[in-house]
């Protein structure tokens, strides 16, 4: 495939130059020229007033029959016996996809007496779980796993093989891709499927997720992704779900593994600085004293992330600087930040507006806080946190 | 010893902005920068030069003409010589296609004992290309590396980060192993580096000089394609929740559940 | 002027350091201490900041006024006490052995001044004589191998911790009449050395001024720099370095000033518009925007006529004289769009309106450069 220029039609506007977010489009003359750095994302397609430009269909073909491919398999990740959470969640979009296709929802499992594991597998909703059990497979290692999977994609070839997007995901993944000579997609946030041709459309952020793009695989198999962890749905746990379980043969010659675990050590991070911080919870004025702050800190720690501050509670003398979110403290993003009886200075504001969900809680409904916030709450903190707290409990 | 450093010439996405009227990625301005972890891959690096003497720090990457700049940066941090790689016939490429060409490069420049690289890269987050260059070569690998404990005759001992914690790997040698920010704080270049940088040739190699037949890079060798791209939905005005405190609390945690904020 | 590729890279090598080691709680401490951090210091004489334009035989990095230019306004874009720590090796203290010391001379002081252990401030100004310098009371006078210097040396920018200075003597007249003035370099712990008062100051706070007072100090005649009774040519050519240093200082606090300007703009609403909507504020900002860029171009071509090997003091002066002066006024502008906020501590703009405000004064006033460009053009 590649991008072609209809000269015909082409005003020379040069739209689609500004639309390109790979800059691979210059123009030479009146007419826009199709560089090298171009991915055939189809942003310029859509910008384009005169239909002036086509994808064209050019790629050699691949050499494999796809109609081999059945299935959509799952990775399941377990460390020390423990399957990951992202494990149930990939069972869960997997059993979506098998089902929209019409084919059985495979689970792969690699571990060292894991017959505990099999059968929650099994309950997850496997069909058919594939499982290699050998003490060499006990901990991850990228030789042995992608060997056993590898070998096990040859032989019972996967329409589609999803792992999550965990540190051993993204290791295991690439590896096996490049074995199996097909594409993968990292770290995808949503997957939809063609029941027709079963071509798999991975959506997934670039741009440090500016740009969403939607990627395919057509000629190659398995179509494998990465999926995020904490975006699927889970799968549901059905004790009464039968499943088939077949034995894959693992044998390693000596040498053939190449990396060796000598030790894991478990570290919980240390704590986080406001700017990596996923979560914040700030307090203000609102806090009435210093003593307020344990609440925010129950809130922050119950929900894994850290504590801020106005900096009117700094200079109350409630908080260190160090808390300081705004404009003469901190800049912070996070994912989550939840503003306690902060009323939104302007210089409070310009610290913490790119945050990707802001929360406010504040009495004062005017509060300039709630026009920047996604949710709001007007009402007092002492009651509402509390409230969140219970309500945090019970989803759990 | 002799390390072949990979990095990659990205857009600081960081800078990247989205025209709110028309929704595109505006990109006039925004800086290309040498992608964070490499910084982390070529420091590591430059750490062991220090320490053993003799030691080679050779920096690779593809891109465009303009990677250059990202290749003199490195450099002016102390690597001994980069090479591009860069032509036509690379445009396009997906990690697949990427690590293959990358992988002919690598073989141009001849023997070494560790490959480092970046974990990923900011303008696409896929942390694809090490591992595959690594089966490619043939290569063991450890990914996520935040520490090395100790170069040993045979083998290298890594700490490979994991999100609870970290193993202590032992990793046969040569390897390619993949940086993390964790491991270190890249050093700053000097004036003197800076000077000297542009005193030194960047070879630039084609298709041809590293004998790749073009069916196998770029855009043509891609299993993946992009279907299409498009900016995430602006965010609307916010909400003002409504009803008893409880209530409220409820709908709040049940909304960031139902977003996966939660 | 377009920069090339390499020169992008030195600005992007300044503005890293810069906005990764002079975060805004360093800034609040050093303004709060008075004292700015020593590491800092130590990491900027790595990164070569020191000794820019030092050839490499002095453990100088071989490069350029460009470079030194850029790399001070970048500095000083976030840090204006910052830059000058990057000014003075690189121009007042360090040029003048650069020029005119002995190989043996730039041997013992470069190096170590580069690499930042040791610090050598410029002891030209005088109580009685800020601008007219000629006017020299500081006397020298011989007494077999050695000087006997007397005299008081006032305003010297980091003269609390210099390890030597570089001090201007009167050593009698000259056969041509003139009064003839030599260049020393004084090792600060010799008897008779001693220092004034610590100043407070107005803006520039966390780099220590004081008088040096010197009382009977024997100094040998080998640590005279230069011819003797040619001092003062000396101190001259390397005022112009020296002006190019502020010059570029003023250009980094103005565009600090604007860039402060336009994030307020953006983010404050007054009658329900951001401020960059009412066309006075976007007026002003047009103003700011323009001067910075005149002086931008004004800083850059003093840099490159100087390493052409031009003459430039015309250059530096006009650099210097329009710089320092937009500066103050971009800064008065940027203030007064950040209203009551910008009149307290907390916002940036505060310490860059007090900071610039000398930028006018040192190294020359204002009133001197319209002298010396008149002087230039008018070949008075």
């Amino acid at each position: 495939m590649s991008i072609r220029v209809i000269k015909e039609k082409c005003r020379g506007c040069a739209l689609c130059v500004r639309s390109c977010p790979f800059e691979a489009i210059h123009m030479s003359g009146k007419l826009p020229e199709i560089g090298a750095a171009c991915t055939e994302c189809g942003s310029c397609l859509e910008v384009c007033a005169f239909g002036a430009l086509e994808k064209v269909d050019d790629s050699r073909k691949s050499d494999i029959d796809i109609s081999e491919y059945h299935d959509v398999w799952v990775f399941a990740e377990q460390r020390e016996n423990e399957l990951m959470p992202v494990v149930i969640e990939l069972m869960g979009e997997g059993r979506r996809l098998a089902d929209k296709i019409g084919c059985r929802l495979g689970v792969i499992v690699c571990g060292e007496n894991i017959d505990r594991l099999t059968y929650e597998l099994s309950c997850y909703g496997a069909d058919v779980i594939y499982y290699a059990d050998a003490p060499e497979l006990k901990t991850y290692t990228t030789d042995a796993y992608t060997k056993v999977i590898y070998e096990a994609v040859l032989r019972y070839k996967p329409e589609i093989l999803l792992l999550g997007a965990t540190h051993i995901g993204r290791d295991l993944g690439p590896s096996i891709a490049v074995k199996c000579g097909t594409g993968l997609t990292a770290d995808c946030t949503k997957l939809e499927i063609n029941p027709e041709d079963k071509k798999l459309m991975q959506t997934r952020p670039a741009f440090g997720g500016n740009l969403m793009a939607t990627i395919v695989c057509e000629k190659h198999r398995p179509q494998m992704a990465t999926v995020r962890p904490g975006i699927m749905e889970k799968a549901k746990y059905d004790r009464d779900h039968e499943c088939t379980e077949i034995p894959l043969e693992v044998s390693f010659e000596d040498g053939e593994l190449r990396e060796r675990v000598i030790k894991m050590v478990k570290s919980l991070r240390e704590k986080v600085s406001l700017t990596d911080a996923d979560v914040i919870v700030s307090g203000g004025l609102g806090l009435g004293g210093p003593e307020g702050f344990d609440l925010i800190r129950k809130l922050a720690s119950r929900l894994g992330g850290v504590v801020g501050s106005s900096r009117a509670a700094v200079d109350a003398g409630w908080i260190p600087h160090s808390h300081q979110v705004g404009q003469t403290g901190t800049t912070v993003r996070p994912n989550i930040y939840i503003a306690c009886g902060i009323s939104g200075a302007i210089q409070h504001l310009a610290g913490m507006q790119e945050s990707k969900c802001i929360i406010a809680i504040n009495k004062n409904e005017n509060a300039p806080i709630f026009e920047v916030a996604d949710y709001g709450i007007v009402g007092d903190l002492y009651k509402v946190i509390p409230a969140i707290l219970n309500a945090l409990d019970g989803v759990e | 010893m002799r390390i072949i450093v990979c990095v990659k010439q990205v857009p600081d996405t960081n800078e990247i902005k989205i025209d709110p009227l028309t929704g595109t990625l505006m990109r006039d301005g925004v800086p290309s920068i040498l992608n964070p972890d490499d910084a982390n891959a070529l420091e590591a690096a430059l750490r062991i030069k220090d320490e053993y003497p003799g030691t080679t720090v050779d920096v690779l990457s593809m891109g465009p003409a303009q990677a250059c700049y990202a290749l003199r940066e490195c450099l002016a941090m102390g690597a001994d010589n980069a090479y591009l790689l860069s032509s036509r016939a690379f445009g396009g490429a997906d990690t697949c296609s990427t690590s293959t060409t990358l992988a002919y490069g690598v073989r141009k420049l001849g023997d070494f004992d560790f490959i480092f690289t970046g974990r990923q890269a900011i303008d696409g987050d896929t942390a694809q290309v090490g591992p595959q260059l690594a089966q490619r070569l043939g290569l063991p690998i450890a990914t996520y590396v935040q520490n090395i404990r100790e170069v040993k005759e045979k083998t290298v001992i890594v700490e490979r980060q994991l999100e609870d914690g970290y193993q202590i790997l032992e990793v046969n040698r040569p390897c390619l192993l993949t940086a993390v920010k964790e491991w270190n704080e890249p050093r700053y270049m000097t004036v003197i580096g800076i000077e000297n940088a542009y005193r030194k040739e960047i070879p630039v190699w084609d298709e041809k000089d590293i004998g790749i037949d073009v069916q196998d890079c770029g855009l043509n060798a891609s299993p993946t394609k992009v279907f299409r791209s498009f900016t995430p939905p602006p965010k609307g005005k916010g909400e003002i929740l409504s009803g008893t405190v409880s209530e409220m609390a409820q709908s709040l945690v049940a909304k960031l559940m139902e977003k996966h904020i939660l | 002027m377009q920069l090339s590729e390499k020169y992008q890279l030195i600005r992007k090598l300044a503005r890293d350091f810069a906005e990764k080691e002079l975060t805004s709680e360093i800034l609040d401490e050093v303004e709060d201490t008075g004292v700015f951090p020593v590491d800092i210091q130590k990491k900027m004489a790595k990164a070569g900041f020191y000794g820019i334009k030092v050839p490499e035989k002095y453990g100088g990095q071989g490069s350029d006024h460009l470079a030194y230019a850029i790399t001070v306004e970048e500095i000083a874009r976030v840090s204006a006490v910052g830059s000058l720590y990057v000014n003075s090796p690189n121009s007042l203290g360090g040029m003048t052995i650069l020029i005119a010391g002995t190989e043996e001379q730039k041997q013992k002081y470069l190096r170590p001044m580069v690499e930042g252990d040791i610090v050598i401030p410029f002891g030209l100004t005088e109580p009685g004589g800020g601008s007219d310098a000629a006017d020299m009371r500081t006397t020298a006078v011989k007494d077999g191998d050695y000087y006997i210097l007397n005299g008081r040396k006032t305003f010297i920018t980091m003269a609390p911790f210099a390890d030597y200075s570089v001090i201007y003597a009167d050593t009698g007249n000259r056969p041509s009449g003139k009064k003839g003035i030599t260049t020393f370099i004084v090792d600060m712990k010799l008897p008779g050395v001693s220092l004034g008062k610590e100043e407070q100051k107005l803006g520039l706070v966390g780099c220590a001024t004081s008088d040096i007072i010197l009382e009977d100090v024997r100094v040998h005649k080998d640590d005279i720099i230069g011819e003797i009774g040619e001092g003062f040519k000396d101190a001259m050519r390397c005022l112009d370095v020296g002006r190019l240093g502020v010059a570029a200082q003023s250009l980094g606090v103005a565009q600090a000033c604007l860039d402060e300007a336009i994030k307020y703009s953006k983010e404050r609403k007054q009658f329900g518009k951001y401020l960059y909507e009412h066309q006075s504020i976007a007026f002003m900002i047009a103003d700011m925007a323009t001067k910075v860029k005149a002086a931008r171009e004004l800083v850059y071509d003093a840099a490159v006529t100087k390493d052409n090997g031009g003459n430039s003091t015309l250059a530096s002066s006009m650099a210097k004289y329009y710089a320092s002066e937009i500066c103050n006024e971009v800064a008065a502008k940027s203030l007064q769009i950040h209203g009551g906020y910008g009149f307290v501590r907390g916002f940036k703009i505060e310490r860059l309106y007090r900071d610039c405000r000398v930028f006018t004064i040192y190294e020359g006033t204002s009133q001197i450069q319209q002298i010396v460009i008149s002087g230039q053009l008018l070949g008075r």
